[in-house]
């Protein structure tokens, strides 16, 4: 069973039964899961959980859809790591890294696909569709090949080549846009009017999906000892995620898993070739002005950020930041998070690691405080980003002459 | 001058189902208001109390985000499509 209520527009506050639906028929304003709070309290427990599977389904009570019978690859419980050789690095005091590199393709897109694609079974759907900058559509057509489910993935065409075939790998349809995420974006928005048939996971089924992001939140805390950090430093693309992750801390103390009332800070991190958020958060702006992407951060590349509005809301609340980092400094994040902590991250964990880097030497992330950087996507998928800056110390004859004299060794 | 609007499928019960019309206008504020006037309800739906189309509106010239043209006053040419389009998807 669920503790699905309904849905909840959350600009005028209109409800909706819990069918496949993502917009306010009257306001256009997003639509979210409404729970029985006071029944999962009752019903769930640290006990409870620690007892569930090493997956997101561990906390099933606070989803939208029912863990028996899941789509599921063994999405999410991947590893906090502490790091102190990157934190010495950046000054900083207790830094942990949520490792969600290790996910079943790579990214922490693995969690809102597997809620999506469960709830979309649930509804009755036989098609699995989105709009993607990458991450995604491997997620997607991975867990639709695994469900028995047809899908149709849409792509931009400028796309790096290892995600293009990583995800045609699993035998859907994939198709090429000429055009920008946002124009892909769009057209799935009318494509899913037109085909009331298809989930697409962003778009009619979103409301669910972004409930998936919960359980970076939920999983942190457990894996805390049911604590929360002081601050916690997210990317923003849409701008679900971090929102979610605000969300997710909050909804464990109100079902009563965590004794002490949340006081967390958000920090948000773009790169500076797509920062609507951030802009906005700089010049003090009550909307979010889109742009037109350029950089190397693809995954991270909306430039009319769904849920930007939200993010920029909670980071204010909470007094956080959202920095900005230059395409040199993602890919040097890329490299400093791997030479200190052994994590190979995609191009938006480099975005994550330099804004980490860049609010850390500006003080808004504190050495007193304890702090959990995210780190969503394996660097393998973005080779290109780092390949020209990266290589052979030497290439030498199989000769010990050669070594020695091409190789300074220290003993 | 009439010009196609496509009709997001939540406002289709204000167009009998229709998932595009036509209407007259050469700008995209005249547009969306002729689209009132032949379907009563569309205003109050995409505009706020101010006059400005609400936040999570996204409005569409030939592909394009009117909010990297002129907004309202964006030209429409004849031929051209303008369509209406849930702002919240993706990412």
């Amino acid at each position: 069973m669920t503790f699905v209520e309904g849905l909840r527009c959350r600009e005028c506050a209109r409800t909706y039964p819990a069918e496949a639906l993502h917009v306010c028929e009257y306001c256009f304003g997003p639509l979210e899961v409404a729970y029985d709070y006071d029944g999962i309290a009752a019903a769930t427990s640290r006990e409870r959980i620690a007892a569930g599977p090493d997956t997101i389904w561990r906390y099933a009570d606070l989803l939208p859809a029912r863990a028996q019978g899941a789509v599921d690859l063994g999405a999410g419980f991947t590893p906090l790591v502490r790091a102190d050789r990157l934190a010495a690095q950046l000054g900083l005091g207790e830094l942990w890294l949520k490792n969600d590199t290790l996910n079943p393709t790579g990214s922490f897109k693995d969690r809102v696909v597997s809620v999506a694609l469960t709830k979309a079974r649930e509804l009755g759907f036989k098609v699995a569709a989105c709009a993607s900058t990458g991450n995604l559509a491997n997620s997607v057509a991975a867990h639709a090949a695994r469900a028995g489910m047809e899908s149709y993935v849409f792509i931009p065409r400028d796309l790096e080549q290892a995600k293009v075939v990583t995800t045609a790998v699993f035998g859907g349809n994939l198709i090429a846009v000429e055009g920008t995420y946002d124009d892909v974006n769009r057209l799935c928005a009318e494509l899913a009017g037109e085909h009331p048939s298809w989930a697409f996971v962003n778009v009619n089924v979103r409301t669910y999906y972004a409930e998936g992001s919960k359980t970076l939140a939920f999983e942190v805390a457990e894996q805390l000892g049911w604590q929360t950090p002081d601050h916690v430093v997210v990317p923003i693309a849409s701008g679900s995620q971090l929102t979610k992750i605000h969300k997710g801390f909050r909804e464990l103390h109100r079902v009563g898993l965590l004794s002490e009332e949340p006081h967390l800070r958000v920090s948000g991190a773009q790169a500076q070739g797509c920062s609507p958020v951030a802009t906005a958060f700089a010049t003090g702006a009550d909307h979010v002005r889109p742009v037109k992407p350029d950089t190397i951060a693809k995954s991270l590349a909306i430039g009319d950020p769904a849920d930007g509005w939200y993010a920029l809301d909670v980071v204010r609340s909470s007094g956080g930041a959202i920095g900005s980092v230059t395409d040199d400094e993602i890919v040097e994040g890329i490299r400093l998070l791997a030479r200190t902590e052994g994590i190979f991250t995609e191009t938006a964990g480099g975005v994550t690691i330099a804004t980490l880097a860049q609010l850390a030497s500006s003080g808004v992330v504190r050495r007193d405080e304890r702090v959990v950087a995210y780190v969503t996507g394996i660097g393998l998928k973005t080779i290109d980003a780092v390949a020209p800056h990266v290589g052979p110390t030497a290439t030498i004859a199989p000769t010990l002459e050669a070594f020695e004299s091409a190789v300074e060794v220290d003993d | 001058m009439p010009v196609k609007v496509r009709i997001p499928t939540q406002l289709r019960t204000l167009t009998g189902g229709a998932g595009e019309v036509s209407v007259d206008g050469s700008t995209v504020g005249e547009v969306l208001k002729g689209l009132d006037a032949a379907h009563p309800g569309f205003g109050r739906r995409l505009f706020d109390d101010a006059g400005q189309l609400r936040r999570f509106v996204n409005v569409f010239v030939a592909e394009e985000d009117v909010r990297f043209l002129q907004g309202l006053e964006t030209p429409v040419a004849e031929g051209q499509t303008v369509s209406i389009v849930p702002a919240v998807a993706g990412g």
